[in-house]
């Protein structure tokens, strides 16, 4: 058998492990989705009046962040599940096993990105139901989707350095929302960059998550993606390119 | 095509009696089976008679910072038999058992398994061994057959080899009625045992266990001897660490007892009972306080010196000279009027061993 078809029969095998854990698990993804329901409607009911967003409504305003968002924070999963098998010596029998060096980090962060298939979608019928409107036509609006996913897919593998590097769940866990929370709120995920001040304002302009959210508005609401997809897909690039290669390395170096 | 005697045979046979073409070809595949299998039977034999060396590891070292886990460990293991590194926790068997494993590098020295450099050619080597590690590695979540199958297939074993070899083992292990249900409903033995069938999947030349009935009940302990004792009927080579002395006297053909990082004893369980030599003295005293003055006495009279246990009491002791040097110790402690609950005479079993290795250090 050529090695890139075994490699990617056992990216099969550790993918298809992941999603019968889900399977048997499902509160992994009503977890995974419960929090982006909840700030949803905190937003849209709660805060929403007081932001202002010109001539857009705000729901339609806030539910692209909150795609975005959704896999921001579904991206610390990828870290916890890696120190749970790390733990677990599960990571020991994988490395001691003839199978690509690869698979299971990779199939880690493939399984994510279709459990953020799953709850973007439904996401997005959650915001249909409390008025969220696809303004711009399906096919721009899957583009969104589709952008949304593969940022997901980029943040999965910083989230899996950082589990190779912690091993404890309850530390990747907490180590998780420490750089996910001033990304996520320091951005146009929920209010206007405008709107913000001094130094916040500048971090969130250059903040990718901003970029992205931006890029994933505009194909929503049909505005001018203007040079976000460009800085967007620049980030995206820069992390791949940096935390694949950190990720496997580590995972090599596991002791 | 060379001829041999037994198809030429099968062929004169079938033109005799004017056999059809299909039947001849049929008689000469299962003549090309029974050659097969007459082969199998002397490579088999092959395999489990000749006791070459199959692991060997050369002036070996590994450090974690300043800490020396390893210091210049000499080692080899021989095909076909139960080696057992013994030794205390921080003994450094782990981190051998992960170099020979490919998990871990070490820092000086040369290792090799079935005749496979372990870090050049770490990855053919991984099809061809299996390990248990010092914790149960199984998915809890899925059920045994789908830990089973997962292993299989990442071994690259085709589903049908993969899901056949899953139901062999599953049987050898007991864990028929239970392959259904995820393995966090599983007994701590239950989950060894399915833990060990993993390690086993691709059926490995060499099987490496780390503590493998560490945590379990004396019955799943028996139960595990007893797989490892046929794995090894079967022609697989055992690497077993263990802290019990029990189960390297019971398992294993050769020892090598470790202890700081290094080994300090190797032979087989004879060999090293051998060299403590004569029998051992053990004496349970009816007082705690006496202890002190007990050594005081008899340690003149002993091989080398006496081993106390503050807690049970007991006083053990090598002795040469039987019976009488025995009666001379128990005589002696009379006149002291030291108070003995029971005393015995007997044969040195590897607990002495150990003792005396590790200069009376006490073993956990």
């Amino acid at each position: 058998m050529s090695n890139l078809f075994t490699t990617f029969s056992d990216i099969w095998v550790m993918i298809k492990r992941n999603l019968i854990r889900y399977r048997r698990m499902p509160q992994l993804i009503v977890f995974s989705f419960i929090q982006p329901v909840m700030f949803v409607l905190l937003f849209a009911y709660v805060f929403g009046g007081a932001i202002k967003t010109g001539n857009e409504k705000y729901i339609n305003f806030l539910l692209p962040g909150i795609l975005v968002q959704t896999v921001l924070f579904g991206a610390m999963m990828t870290g916890v599940g890696l120190a749970d098998d790390l733990s677990k010596g599960m990571i020991d029998r994988f490395r001691s096993l003839p199978m690509a060096r690869s698979a299971v980090l990779g199939s880690r962060t493939i399984t994510e990105s279709l459990r953020n298939v799953f709850v973007v979608l439904l996401m997005t019928v959650v915001g249909y139901i409390i008025g969220f409107r696809i303004e711009h036509g399906f096919l721009n609006f899957g583009g969104a989707l589709l952008f949304t996913i593969i940022f997901g897919f980029a943040f999965s593998w910083i989230s899996a350095t950082i589990g190779l590097l912690v091993k404890n769940v309850e530390t990747a866990q907490t180590a998780g929302f420490i750089w996910v929370f001033p990304l996520a709120f320091a951005s146009s995920i929920f209010v206007p960059v405008e709107t913000m001040s001094g130094w916040v304002k500048t971090f969130a302009l250059h903040n990718p998550v901003s970029y992205v959210v931006n890029v994933v508005r505009a194909l929503a609401l049909g505005t001018p993606v203007g040079d976000n997809f460009l800085y967007a897909s620049i980030w995206i690039f820069a992390i791949l390119v940096v935390f694949i290669p950190l990720a496997t390395y580590i995972y090599k170096k596991i002791n | 095509m060379a001829h041999h005697p037994i198809l030429d045979q099968y062929l004169r046979d079938a033109e005799q009696s004017g056999e059809s073409e299909e039947k001849i070809t049929r008689t000469l595949l299962d003549a090309g089976w029974q050659l097969h299998h007459f082969l199998d039977f002397f490579l088999f034999h092959g395999e489990l008679g000749l006791g070459e060396e199959i692991i060997s590891v050369k002036n070996v070292s590994k450090l974690f910072g300043q800490f020396r886990a390893l210091d210049n460990v000499d080692f080899s293991a021989k095909k076909g038999r139960v080696t057992a590194l013994l030794g205390p926790n921080g003994a450094g068997k782990t981190t051998l058992i992960r170099i020979l494993t490919t998990l871990l590098h070490s820092t000086e020295g040369r290792v090799k398994v079935a005749g496979f450099d372990v870090v050049n050619d770490a990855q053919k080597l991984r099809s061809m061994i299996g390990l248990t590690g010092q914790f149960t590695a199984i998915d809890e979540v899925l059920t045994g057959r789908e830990n089973l199958e997962m292993v299989g297939r990442l071994y690259h074993m085709e589903k049908f080899e993969a899901q056949n070899r899953c139901a062999e083992l599953l049987k050898i292990f007991e864990l028929e009625d239970a392959a259904d249900r995820p393995a966090k409903t599983y007994s701590g033995g239950m989950k060894r045992r399915l833990d060990l069938a993993e390690s086993l999947v691709a059926k490995p030349k060499i099987l490496f266990l780390d503590e493998p009935t560490a945590g379990l009940d004396p019955k799943s302990r028996f139960d595990l001897w007893h797989i490892i004792r046929d794995l090894v009927q079967g022609g697989t080579t055992v690497l077993l660490t263990t802290q019990y002395l029990e189960e390297a006297d019971q398992l294993a053909n050769d020892i090598y007892v470790m202890n700081h990082g290094k080994i300090i004893a190797k032979g087989t369980p004879d060999e090293l009972k051998r060299q403590i030599g004569g029998d051992v003295a053990e004496l349970h005293l009816e007082n705690n306080e006496d202890i002190e003055k007990t050594i005081k006495i008899i340690a003149p009279l002993g091989k080398s010196s006496p081993h106390a246990n503050r807690d049970t009491s007991v006083i053990s002791m090598p002795i040469e000279g039987g019976a009488t040097t025995f009666l001379n110790i128990v005589r002696e402690l009379d006149s002291a009027e030291v108070k003995i609950k029971d005393f015995s005479l007997r044969r040195p079993s590897l607990d002495d061993v150990f003792l005396k290795l590790t200069g009376g250090e006490t073993k956990k």
